[in-house]
Protein backbone atom coordinates (compact mmCIF):
# COMPACT_ATOMS: atom_id res chain seq x y z
CA UNK A 1 0.00 0.00 0.00
CA UNK A 2 1.67 3.62 -1.19
CA UNK A 3 1.77 6.42 1.54
CA UNK A 4 2.10 9.89 0.70
CA UNK A 5 2.42 12.88 2.30
CA UNK A 6 1.83 15.54 0.47
CA UNK A 7 3.43 19.13 1.93
CA UNK A 8 1.95 18.07 5.41
CA UNK A 9 2.08 20.16 8.19
CA UNK A 10 1.06 19.46 11.84
CA UNK A 11 0.91 20.17 15.46
CA UNK A 12 -0.72 19.40 18.72
CA UNK A 13 -3.06 21.44 20.40
CA UNK A 14 -3.38 21.10 24.03
CA UNK A 15 -6.45 24.16 25.35
CA UNK A 16 -5.24 27.20 23.99
CA UNK A 17 -1.68 26.10 23.80
CA UNK A 18 -0.04 25.40 20.31
CA UNK A 19 3.40 23.64 19.88
CA UNK A 20 4.37 24.99 16.34
CA UNK A 21 4.85 22.45 13.66
CA UNK A 22 6.23 19.29 15.05
CA UNK A 23 5.43 18.10 11.14
CA UNK A 24 6.73 21.03 8.94
CA UNK A 25 5.49 20.66 4.98
CA UNK A 26 6.86 16.94 5.22
CA UNK A 27 6.97 15.81 1.35
CA UNK A 28 7.69 12.00 0.13
CA UNK A 29 6.34 9.15 -1.20
CA UNK A 30 6.72 4.90 0.27
CA UNK A 31 6.32 2.54 -2.30
CA UNK A 32 4.46 -0.46 -1.69
CA UNK A 33 6.06 -3.24 -0.19
CA UNK A 34 8.97 -1.06 1.30
CA UNK A 35 11.13 -1.05 4.48
CA UNK A 36 11.61 2.30 5.83
CA UNK A 37 13.80 3.32 8.51
CA UNK A 38 12.62 6.66 10.52
CA UNK A 39 15.75 8.00 11.99
CA UNK A 40 16.47 11.55 13.55
CA UNK A 41 17.35 12.86 16.87
CA UNK A 42 14.47 13.16 19.96
CA UNK A 43 11.90 15.52 19.49
CA UNK A 44 12.77 15.66 15.66
CA UNK A 45 9.47 14.85 14.90
CA UNK A 46 9.51 10.71 14.40
CA UNK A 47 6.82 9.55 16.12
CA UNK A 48 4.28 12.50 15.41
CA UNK A 49 5.52 11.40 11.86
CA UNK A 50 3.80 7.87 11.92
CA UNK A 51 0.83 9.13 14.21
CA UNK A 52 -0.08 10.99 10.94
CA UNK A 53 -0.25 7.55 8.92
CA UNK A 54 -2.98 6.53 11.42
CA UNK A 55 -4.71 9.28 11.33
CA UNK A 56 -3.86 9.56 15.56
CA UNK A 57 -2.47 13.45 14.11
CA UNK A 58 -4.45 14.94 11.57
CA UNK A 59 -2.51 17.69 9.40
CA UNK A 60 -3.42 21.07 9.70
CA UNK A 61 -2.48 21.47 6.17
CA UNK A 62 -1.85 19.16 3.33
CA UNK A 63 -3.24 15.70 3.14
CA UNK A 64 -1.67 12.17 3.77
CA UNK A 65 -2.81 9.37 1.58
CA UNK A 66 -2.31 5.64 2.37
CA UNK A 67 -3.94 3.54 -0.45
CA UNK A 68 -6.57 4.83 -2.15
CA UNK A 69 -7.90 6.74 1.77
CA UNK A 70 -7.02 10.08 2.30
CA UNK A 71 -5.92 12.10 5.47
CA UNK A 72 -6.61 15.78 5.78
CA UNK A 73 -8.13 18.44 7.88
CA UNK A 74 -11.94 17.80 6.76
CA UNK A 75 -12.02 14.35 6.81
CA UNK A 76 -14.77 13.57 9.55
CA UNK A 77 -13.32 11.28 12.70
CA UNK A 78 -15.10 8.48 11.56
CA UNK A 79 -13.44 7.48 8.11
CA UNK A 80 -10.41 7.25 9.92
CA UNK A 81 -11.72 3.71 11.14
CA UNK A 82 -10.96 2.65 7.84
CA UNK A 83 -6.95 3.56 7.78
CA UNK A 84 -6.91 2.29 11.69
CA UNK A 85 -8.29 -0.90 10.27
CA UNK A 86 -5.44 -0.85 7.75
CA UNK A 87 -2.45 0.86 9.38
CA UNK A 88 -1.31 -1.23 12.19
CA UNK A 89 0.52 0.81 14.69
CA UNK A 90 2.89 -0.31 17.36
CA UNK A 91 3.65 2.14 19.87
CA UNK A 92 7.07 2.23 21.67
CA UNK A 93 6.60 0.12 24.77
CA UNK A 94 3.35 -1.94 23.54
CA UNK A 95 3.31 -4.10 26.25
CA UNK A 96 2.41 -1.32 28.71
CA UNK A 97 -0.82 -1.62 26.55
CA UNK A 98 -1.94 -4.97 27.67
CA UNK A 99 -4.45 -4.95 29.36
CA UNK A 100 -6.72 -7.98 29.53
CA UNK A 101 -7.41 -11.12 31.85
CA UNK A 102 -6.03 -13.50 29.18
CA UNK A 103 -3.56 -13.28 26.37
CA UNK A 104 -6.16 -14.74 23.80
CA UNK A 105 -8.39 -11.80 25.08
CA UNK A 106 -6.16 -9.08 24.55
CA UNK A 107 -5.07 -10.78 20.99
CA UNK A 108 -8.79 -11.04 20.21
CA UNK A 109 -9.68 -7.14 21.46
CA UNK A 110 -8.60 -5.76 17.71
CA UNK A 111 -9.98 -7.89 16.09
CA UNK A 112 -13.59 -7.65 17.51
CA UNK A 113 -13.81 -4.10 17.49
CA UNK A 114 -13.88 -4.28 14.11
CA UNK A 115 -16.27 -6.18 13.61
CA UNK A 116 -14.89 -9.48 13.77
CA UNK A 117 -16.73 -12.74 14.69
CA UNK A 118 -15.25 -14.46 17.82
CA UNK A 119 -14.78 -17.74 16.71
CA UNK A 120 -12.77 -16.03 13.38
CA UNK A 121 -11.08 -13.79 16.38
CA UNK A 122 -10.04 -16.56 18.31
CA UNK A 123 -8.51 -18.62 15.24
CA UNK A 124 -6.83 -15.76 14.49
CA UNK A 125 -5.40 -15.33 17.80
CA UNK A 126 -3.52 -18.92 17.09
CA UNK A 127 -2.35 -18.46 14.40
CA UNK A 128 -0.60 -15.03 14.88
CA UNK A 129 0.58 -16.04 18.67
CA UNK A 130 2.44 -18.75 16.89
CA UNK A 131 3.75 -16.35 14.08
CA UNK A 132 5.17 -13.96 17.05
CA UNK A 133 7.17 -17.35 18.18
CA UNK A 134 5.01 -18.02 20.83
CA UNK A 135 3.40 -21.43 21.79
CA UNK A 136 -0.67 -21.65 21.60
CA UNK A 137 -0.47 -22.68 25.64
CA UNK A 138 0.66 -18.90 26.71
CA UNK A 139 -2.96 -17.84 25.07
CA UNK A 140 -4.82 -18.87 28.54
CA UNK A 141 -2.36 -17.09 30.87
CA UNK A 142 -2.44 -14.22 32.45
CA UNK A 143 -0.23 -11.22 30.38
CA UNK A 144 0.96 -9.99 33.16
CA UNK A 145 2.87 -12.74 34.42
CA UNK A 146 5.08 -12.97 31.29
CA UNK A 147 8.94 -11.75 30.84
CA UNK A 148 9.33 -9.02 29.03
CA UNK A 149 10.15 -10.11 25.96
CA UNK A 150 7.04 -12.42 25.83
CA UNK A 151 5.30 -9.10 26.70
CA UNK A 152 6.48 -7.34 23.64
CA UNK A 153 5.55 -10.48 21.29
CA UNK A 154 2.24 -10.32 22.78
CA UNK A 155 1.55 -6.79 22.51
CA UNK A 156 3.08 -7.24 18.52
CA UNK A 157 0.48 -9.99 18.40
CA UNK A 158 -2.29 -7.92 18.97
CA UNK A 159 -1.69 -5.75 16.37
CA UNK A 160 -0.93 -8.74 13.91
CA UNK A 161 -4.34 -10.00 14.35
CA UNK A 162 -6.03 -6.52 12.75
CA UNK A 163 -4.46 -8.07 9.94
CA UNK A 164 -3.00 -4.45 8.26
CA UNK A 165 -1.84 -4.04 5.32
CA UNK A 166 0.72 -1.38 6.57
CA UNK A 167 2.95 -1.70 9.32
CA UNK A 168 3.60 1.11 12.09
CA UNK A 169 6.26 0.60 14.51
CA UNK A 170 7.53 2.92 17.08
CA UNK A 171 11.11 1.79 18.46
CA UNK A 172 10.43 -2.22 18.51
CA UNK A 173 13.49 -2.77 20.03
CA UNK A 174 13.83 -0.80 22.87
CA UNK A 175 14.57 -2.11 25.72
CA UNK A 176 15.19 -5.44 25.06
CA UNK A 177 18.45 -7.73 25.53
CA UNK A 178 20.75 -7.76 22.03
CA UNK A 179 18.87 -11.21 22.10
CA UNK A 180 15.84 -10.54 22.52
CA UNK A 181 16.10 -7.35 20.25
CA UNK A 182 16.78 -9.96 16.96
CA UNK A 183 14.41 -11.49 17.50
CA UNK A 184 11.75 -8.97 17.48
CA UNK A 185 13.18 -7.67 14.43
CA UNK A 186 13.83 -10.33 12.64
CA UNK A 187 10.25 -11.68 13.45
CA UNK A 188 8.87 -8.14 11.46
CA UNK A 189 11.14 -8.47 8.67
CA UNK A 190 9.69 -11.98 8.29
CA UNK A 191 6.02 -10.73 8.36
CA UNK A 192 6.99 -8.00 6.09
CA UNK A 193 7.98 -10.49 3.49
CA UNK A 194 5.57 -13.06 3.90
CA UNK A 195 2.60 -10.73 3.56
CA UNK A 196 4.13 -7.99 1.48
CA UNK A 197 3.23 -5.20 3.87
CA UNK A 198 4.49 -1.70 3.90
CA UNK A 199 6.22 -1.32 6.89
CA UNK A 200 7.77 1.80 8.59
CA UNK A 201 10.45 1.55 11.73
CA UNK A 202 11.53 4.32 13.58
CA UNK A 203 14.31 3.11 15.08
CA UNK A 204 17.59 4.91 16.65
CA UNK A 205 19.86 1.83 15.82
CA UNK A 206 21.65 2.16 12.56
CA UNK A 207 22.54 -2.11 12.85
CA UNK A 208 18.66 -1.66 12.59
CA UNK A 209 18.28 0.99 9.21
CA UNK A 210 21.64 -1.62 7.87
CA UNK A 211 19.69 -5.27 8.40
CA UNK A 212 16.50 -4.77 7.92
CA UNK A 213 15.24 -1.54 6.36
CA UNK A 214 15.64 -0.90 2.06
CA UNK A 215 15.22 3.61 2.41
CA UNK A 216 15.58 5.51 4.88
CA UNK A 217 13.36 8.79 6.04
CA UNK A 218 15.69 11.53 7.70
CA UNK A 219 13.91 13.58 10.55
CA UNK A 220 14.79 17.38 11.47
CA UNK A 221 13.28 19.72 13.03
CA UNK A 222 9.97 18.32 12.00
CA UNK A 223 10.99 18.05 8.48
CA UNK A 224 11.97 15.19 6.63
CA UNK A 225 15.60 16.06 5.12
CA UNK A 226 16.57 13.51 3.27
CA UNK A 227 14.37 10.09 1.74
CA UNK A 228 17.18 7.81 0.15
CA UNK A 229 17.80 3.60 -0.43
CA UNK A 230 19.80 3.09 2.61
CA UNK A 231 23.01 1.76 1.02
CA UNK A 232 23.02 5.43 -0.35
CA UNK A 233 22.57 6.73 2.14
CA UNK A 234 25.40 5.25 4.18
CA UNK A 235 27.81 5.98 0.95
CA UNK A 236 27.47 9.37 1.21
CA UNK A 237 29.67 10.00 4.32
CA UNK A 238 29.47 14.19 3.98
CA UNK A 239 25.51 13.85 4.34
CA UNK A 240 26.01 11.93 7.33
CA UNK A 241 28.40 13.90 8.83
CA UNK A 242 26.37 17.00 7.97
CA UNK A 243 23.07 15.07 9.55
CA UNK A 244 24.88 13.87 12.33
CA UNK A 245 23.56 9.99 11.61
CA UNK A 246 25.72 6.83 13.15
CA UNK A 247 27.65 4.71 10.64
CA UNK A 248 26.51 0.78 11.18
CA UNK A 249 29.38 -1.11 12.47
CA UNK A 250 30.59 -3.04 9.30
CA UNK A 251 30.60 0.03 7.35
CA UNK A 252 32.69 2.28 10.02
CA UNK A 253 35.06 -0.62 9.97
CA UNK A 254 34.79 -0.52 6.27
CA UNK A 255 35.59 3.11 6.08
CA UNK A 256 38.65 2.06 8.63
CA UNK A 257 40.16 -0.68 6.61
CA UNK A 258 39.85 1.70 3.11
CA UNK A 259 41.58 4.80 4.71
CA UNK A 260 44.37 1.99 6.52
CA UNK A 261 45.04 -0.24 3.29
CA UNK A 262 44.31 2.82 0.86
CA UNK A 263 42.29 -0.19 -0.96
CA UNK A 264 38.56 0.81 -1.85
CA UNK A 265 36.24 -1.74 -1.68
CA UNK A 266 33.94 -3.03 -4.71
CA UNK A 267 30.50 -2.11 -2.59
CA UNK A 268 29.58 -0.59 0.48
CA UNK A 269 29.55 -2.97 3.02
CA UNK A 270 26.09 -2.76 5.43
CA UNK A 271 26.83 -6.42 7.32
CA UNK A 272 29.07 -8.32 8.14
CA UNK A 273 29.11 -10.86 5.40
CA UNK A 274 29.14 -8.21 3.05
CA UNK A 275 32.01 -6.83 4.52
CA UNK A 276 34.07 -10.23 4.50
CA UNK A 277 32.91 -10.77 1.14
CA UNK A 278 34.30 -7.97 -0.07
CA UNK A 279 37.45 -8.44 1.37
CA UNK A 280 38.07 -11.35 -0.45
CA UNK A 281 36.72 -9.87 -3.40
CA UNK A 282 39.53 -7.43 -2.97
CA UNK A 283 42.21 -9.83 -2.74
CA UNK A 284 42.63 -8.54 1.13
CA UNK A 285 42.38 -11.55 2.60
CA UNK B 1 51.35 -3.66 44.59
CA UNK B 2 47.42 -2.33 43.76
CA UNK B 3 44.79 -2.57 46.00
CA UNK B 4 42.11 -4.45 46.15
CA UNK B 5 38.87 -2.77 46.28
CA UNK B 6 36.22 -5.45 45.70
CA UNK B 7 36.83 -9.21 47.63
CA UNK B 8 33.89 -11.56 47.15
CA UNK B 9 34.64 -15.06 48.62
CA UNK B 10 32.81 -18.08 49.00
CA UNK B 11 29.74 -16.20 47.62
CA UNK B 12 26.25 -18.22 48.10
CA UNK B 13 22.97 -16.79 47.73
CA UNK B 14 19.19 -18.26 47.23
CA UNK B 15 16.13 -15.94 46.72
CA UNK B 16 13.51 -19.11 48.01
CA UNK B 17 15.64 -20.51 51.15
CA UNK B 18 13.34 -23.82 51.48
CA UNK B 19 14.70 -23.92 47.52
CA UNK B 20 18.32 -26.02 47.69
CA UNK B 21 18.50 -24.35 44.22
CA UNK B 22 21.00 -21.17 44.31
CA UNK B 23 20.81 -18.13 42.41
CA UNK B 24 24.91 -18.04 43.19
CA UNK B 25 26.64 -20.68 43.77
CA UNK B 26 30.57 -20.41 45.37
CA UNK B 27 31.37 -17.06 43.36
CA UNK B 28 35.14 -15.51 44.21
CA UNK B 29 36.84 -12.87 42.81
CA UNK B 30 38.35 -9.75 43.47
CA UNK B 31 38.92 -6.32 41.98
CA UNK B 32 41.66 -4.00 41.95
CA UNK B 33 41.51 -0.17 42.16
CA UNK B 34 41.01 1.57 38.98
CA UNK B 35 40.08 -1.60 37.10
CA UNK B 36 37.40 -1.86 34.60
CA UNK B 37 35.25 -5.08 34.95
CA UNK B 38 32.43 -6.42 32.44
CA UNK B 39 30.16 -9.03 33.55
CA UNK B 40 28.90 -11.03 31.10
CA UNK B 41 26.10 -14.15 30.85
CA UNK B 42 22.82 -15.05 29.54
CA UNK B 43 19.39 -13.62 31.09
CA UNK B 44 19.04 -15.67 34.53
CA UNK B 45 22.66 -16.25 35.07
CA UNK B 46 22.62 -14.55 38.14
CA UNK B 47 24.47 -11.32 37.19
CA UNK B 48 22.27 -8.72 38.53
CA UNK B 49 21.60 -10.46 41.93
CA UNK B 50 25.59 -10.62 42.22
CA UNK B 51 25.07 -6.33 41.58
CA UNK B 52 22.36 -6.33 44.73
CA UNK B 53 24.83 -8.34 46.44
CA UNK B 54 27.38 -6.05 46.27
CA UNK B 55 25.89 -3.24 47.31
CA UNK B 56 24.03 -4.78 50.59
CA UNK B 57 20.60 -4.79 49.10
CA UNK B 58 20.27 -8.53 49.20
CA UNK B 59 21.75 -10.58 52.64
CA UNK B 60 24.10 -13.29 51.22
CA UNK B 61 23.28 -17.12 52.34
CA UNK B 62 26.78 -17.86 52.90
CA UNK B 63 30.50 -16.18 51.92
CA UNK B 64 31.85 -12.75 52.56
CA UNK B 65 31.95 -9.59 50.64
CA UNK B 66 35.15 -6.72 51.45
CA UNK B 67 34.50 -3.34 49.69
CA UNK B 68 37.33 -1.10 50.16
CA UNK B 69 38.34 -3.00 53.10
CA UNK B 70 34.94 -2.97 55.27
CA UNK B 71 33.85 -6.45 55.70
CA UNK B 72 29.59 -5.86 54.57
CA UNK B 73 27.27 -6.35 56.69
CA UNK B 74 23.81 -5.28 58.08
CA UNK B 75 25.92 -3.15 60.64
CA UNK B 76 28.23 -1.98 58.04
CA UNK B 77 26.18 -1.52 54.90
CA UNK B 78 25.65 1.94 55.44
CA UNK B 79 29.55 3.00 55.52
CA UNK B 80 30.09 0.56 52.42
CA UNK B 81 27.64 2.57 50.39
CA UNK B 82 29.59 5.63 50.97
CA UNK B 83 32.32 3.67 48.98
CA UNK B 84 29.89 1.68 45.95
CA UNK B 85 27.26 2.90 44.20
CA UNK B 86 24.77 1.19 42.03
CA UNK B 87 22.61 2.42 38.82
CA UNK B 88 20.13 0.28 37.60
CA UNK B 89 18.83 -0.73 34.41
CA UNK B 90 15.47 0.49 34.83
CA UNK B 91 15.74 4.54 36.78
CA UNK B 92 11.74 4.65 35.92
CA UNK B 93 10.87 4.31 39.78
CA UNK B 94 13.70 5.91 41.75
CA UNK B 95 12.76 9.99 41.57
CA UNK B 96 12.49 11.47 44.60
CA UNK B 97 13.17 15.23 43.56
CA UNK B 98 10.79 17.35 41.78
CA UNK B 99 13.91 19.01 39.76
CA UNK B 100 16.60 16.93 38.19
CA UNK B 101 19.09 18.91 40.41
CA UNK B 102 17.08 17.96 43.57
CA UNK B 103 16.76 14.32 42.87
CA UNK B 104 21.15 14.51 42.07
CA UNK B 105 21.30 16.02 45.59
CA UNK B 106 18.98 13.73 47.25
CA UNK B 107 22.27 11.02 47.94
CA UNK B 108 24.20 14.01 49.43
CA UNK B 109 21.43 15.30 51.57
CA UNK B 110 21.51 12.15 53.01
CA UNK B 111 25.14 11.80 54.17
CA UNK B 112 24.42 15.64 55.47
CA UNK B 113 26.83 16.95 52.79
CA UNK B 114 27.75 20.52 53.73
CA UNK B 115 25.34 22.83 50.77
CA UNK B 116 28.35 24.43 49.06
CA UNK B 117 30.12 21.35 48.59
CA UNK B 118 27.07 19.85 47.71
CA UNK B 119 26.25 22.12 45.38
CA UNK B 120 29.82 22.17 43.43
CA UNK B 121 29.35 18.00 43.48
CA UNK B 122 25.55 18.70 41.40
CA UNK B 123 27.22 20.68 39.33
CA UNK B 124 30.40 18.60 38.46
CA UNK B 125 27.76 15.21 38.02
CA UNK B 126 25.55 17.15 35.69
CA UNK B 127 28.33 18.71 34.12
CA UNK B 128 29.94 15.09 33.34
CA UNK B 129 26.66 13.31 32.13
CA UNK B 130 25.71 16.52 30.22
CA UNK B 131 22.52 17.58 32.15
CA UNK B 132 23.11 20.93 32.81
CA UNK B 133 20.82 22.63 31.04
CA UNK B 134 17.89 20.36 32.31
CA UNK B 135 18.67 20.97 35.77
CA UNK B 136 15.32 22.28 36.90
CA UNK B 137 12.93 20.21 34.77
CA UNK B 138 10.94 17.38 36.29
CA UNK B 139 12.95 14.55 36.18
CA UNK B 140 9.69 12.02 35.72
CA UNK B 141 9.02 14.12 32.58
CA UNK B 142 12.15 13.29 30.96
CA UNK B 143 13.18 11.13 28.05
CA UNK B 144 14.48 7.62 29.07
CA UNK B 145 18.10 8.31 28.18
CA UNK B 146 18.12 11.47 29.96
CA UNK B 147 16.30 9.83 33.11
CA UNK B 148 19.37 7.34 32.87
CA UNK B 149 21.80 10.27 32.87
CA UNK B 150 19.91 11.68 36.10
CA UNK B 151 20.25 8.55 37.91
CA UNK B 152 23.93 8.36 36.86
CA UNK B 153 24.61 11.65 38.30
CA UNK B 154 22.69 10.98 41.35
CA UNK B 155 25.69 8.39 41.74
CA UNK B 156 28.60 10.57 40.40
CA UNK B 157 27.78 13.13 42.79
CA UNK B 158 28.38 11.12 45.54
CA UNK B 159 31.97 10.32 43.76
CA UNK B 160 31.77 6.55 44.92
CA UNK B 161 35.77 4.24 44.73
CA UNK B 162 32.90 1.83 42.93
CA UNK B 163 30.90 2.25 40.31
CA UNK B 164 28.28 -1.24 39.67
CA UNK B 165 26.37 -0.45 36.15
CA UNK B 166 23.72 -2.84 35.97
CA UNK B 167 22.79 -2.88 32.72
CA UNK B 168 22.72 0.47 32.65
CA UNK B 169 23.12 2.26 29.30
CA UNK B 170 20.90 -0.13 27.60
CA UNK B 171 17.65 2.14 26.96
CA UNK B 172 20.54 4.86 25.63
CA UNK B 173 20.59 5.25 21.99
CA UNK B 174 23.69 4.42 20.67
CA UNK B 175 25.10 7.97 20.20
CA UNK B 176 24.24 9.07 23.76
CA UNK B 177 25.56 5.11 25.21
CA UNK B 178 28.98 6.15 22.97
CA UNK B 179 29.15 9.23 24.75
CA UNK B 180 28.58 8.26 28.09
CA UNK B 181 30.61 5.30 27.85
CA UNK B 182 33.57 7.39 27.08
CA UNK B 183 32.86 9.63 30.22
CA UNK B 184 33.09 6.64 32.14
CA UNK B 185 36.56 5.51 30.97
CA UNK B 186 37.84 8.92 31.54
CA UNK B 187 36.36 8.52 34.79
CA UNK B 188 38.12 5.33 35.49
CA UNK B 189 40.52 6.38 33.99
CA UNK B 190 41.73 9.70 35.69
CA UNK B 191 40.24 9.47 38.91
CA UNK B 192 40.69 5.87 39.37
CA UNK B 193 37.13 4.61 39.69
CA UNK B 194 36.37 0.98 39.43
CA UNK B 195 34.29 0.15 37.62
CA UNK B 196 32.10 -3.21 37.33
CA UNK B 197 29.82 -3.10 34.24
CA UNK B 198 26.96 -5.96 33.61
CA UNK B 199 26.41 -5.67 30.18
CA UNK B 200 25.14 -7.65 26.91
CA UNK B 201 27.15 -5.28 24.47
CA UNK B 202 30.04 -7.68 23.70
CA UNK B 203 31.35 -4.84 21.80
CA UNK B 204 31.64 -2.90 25.56
CA UNK B 205 32.48 -5.92 27.39
CA UNK B 206 35.96 -6.30 25.11
CA UNK B 207 37.18 -3.10 25.91
CA UNK B 208 37.03 -4.08 29.54
CA UNK B 209 40.11 -4.99 31.12
CA UNK B 210 38.94 -7.91 32.54
CA UNK B 211 35.77 -9.94 32.12
CA UNK B 212 33.91 -12.00 34.75
CA UNK B 213 31.67 -14.82 32.90
CA UNK B 214 28.57 -15.94 35.08
CA UNK B 215 26.75 -19.05 33.88
CA UNK B 216 24.01 -20.34 36.05
CA UNK B 217 25.13 -18.49 38.78
CA UNK B 218 28.73 -19.56 38.83
CA UNK B 219 31.50 -17.76 37.85
CA UNK B 220 32.95 -19.93 34.54
CA UNK B 221 35.97 -17.69 34.10
CA UNK B 222 37.40 -14.95 34.57
CA UNK B 223 40.18 -13.00 32.29
CA UNK B 224 41.17 -10.83 29.45
CA UNK B 225 39.01 -10.14 27.27
CA UNK B 226 40.65 -11.86 24.34
CA UNK B 227 41.33 -14.70 26.16
CA UNK B 228 37.58 -15.25 27.25
CA UNK B 229 36.26 -14.71 23.84
CA UNK B 230 39.00 -17.07 22.30
CA UNK B 231 38.40 -19.89 25.25
CA UNK B 232 34.62 -19.68 24.87
CA UNK B 233 33.37 -20.08 20.90
CA UNK B 234 29.65 -19.77 22.44
CA UNK B 235 29.91 -16.37 23.36
CA UNK B 236 28.71 -13.56 20.58
CA UNK B 237 32.43 -12.37 19.89
CA UNK B 238 32.73 -8.81 19.19
CA UNK B 239 32.54 -7.29 16.04
CA UNK B 240 35.96 -7.83 14.97
CA UNK B 241 36.36 -11.22 16.07
CA UNK B 242 32.97 -12.12 14.77
CA UNK B 243 34.64 -11.11 11.03
CA UNK B 244 38.03 -12.63 11.57
CA UNK B 245 36.50 -15.91 12.36
CA UNK B 246 34.15 -15.81 9.27
CA UNK B 247 37.62 -15.15 7.18
CA UNK B 248 39.32 -17.58 8.66
CA UNK B 249 36.67 -19.94 7.69
CA UNK B 250 36.78 -19.28 4.09
CA UNK B 251 41.16 -18.94 4.16
CA UNK B 252 43.37 -20.61 6.15
CA UNK B 253 46.15 -17.61 6.01
CA UNK B 254 43.84 -16.11 8.54
CA UNK B 255 45.67 -15.87 11.98
CA UNK B 256 44.00 -18.48 14.45
CA UNK B 257 44.19 -15.97 17.32
CA UNK B 258 41.62 -13.81 18.60
CA UNK B 259 41.78 -9.92 16.93
CA UNK B 260 40.62 -6.72 18.66
CA UNK B 261 39.42 -4.13 15.70
CA UNK B 262 43.36 -2.43 15.36
CA UNK B 263 45.12 -5.77 15.01
CA UNK B 264 42.69 -6.85 12.20
CA UNK B 265 43.08 -3.22 10.64
CA UNK B 266 46.93 -3.33 10.88
CA UNK B 267 47.11 -7.39 9.56
CA UNK B 268 44.81 -6.21 6.54
CA UNK B 269 47.50 -3.49 6.03
CA UNK B 270 50.52 -6.40 6.28
CA UNK B 271 48.71 -9.30 4.47
CA UNK B 272 48.24 -6.22 1.24
CA UNK B 273 51.54 -4.96 1.80
CA UNK B 274 52.87 -8.71 0.83
CA UNK B 275 50.55 -8.66 -2.22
Amino acid sequence: MQITFKDVTADYQIGPLRTPRVLDSVDFNLEPGTFTAVIGHTGSGKSSLLKAMNGLLIPVKGEVHIGGTVINRSKNKKSLKTIRKKVGMVFQFPESQLFAETVEQDICFGPLNFGVPLEEAKRIARQVIQQVGLGPDILTKSPFALSGGQKRRVAIAGILAMQPEVLVLDEPGAGLDPRGKKEILSLISKWHNNEKLTTVMVTHDMEDVAHYADNVVVMEKGQAVLHKGVRELFADIHALKSLRVDIPQARKLQLKIEQETGVKLPQVCLTIDELANCLMKAGLV
Amino acid sequence: MTARVVEVSNLVFGYDKRDKEQTLTDINFSVNKGEWVAVIGHNGSGKSTLAKLLVGLLEMDDGSISIAGINLNDNTKWEVRRHIGLVFQNPENQFVGTTVQDDVAFGLENINMPYEEMNNRVEEALKMVDLSELRFHDPSRLSGGQKQRVALAGILALRPSVLVLDEALVMLDPGSRRELLLTLKQLNKSSDMTIISITHDMDEAAEADRILLLEAGRLVDSGKPSDVFSKHQQLEPPFSEALRRMLKRQKNTVPDTYMTEEELVNWLCKSHLKM
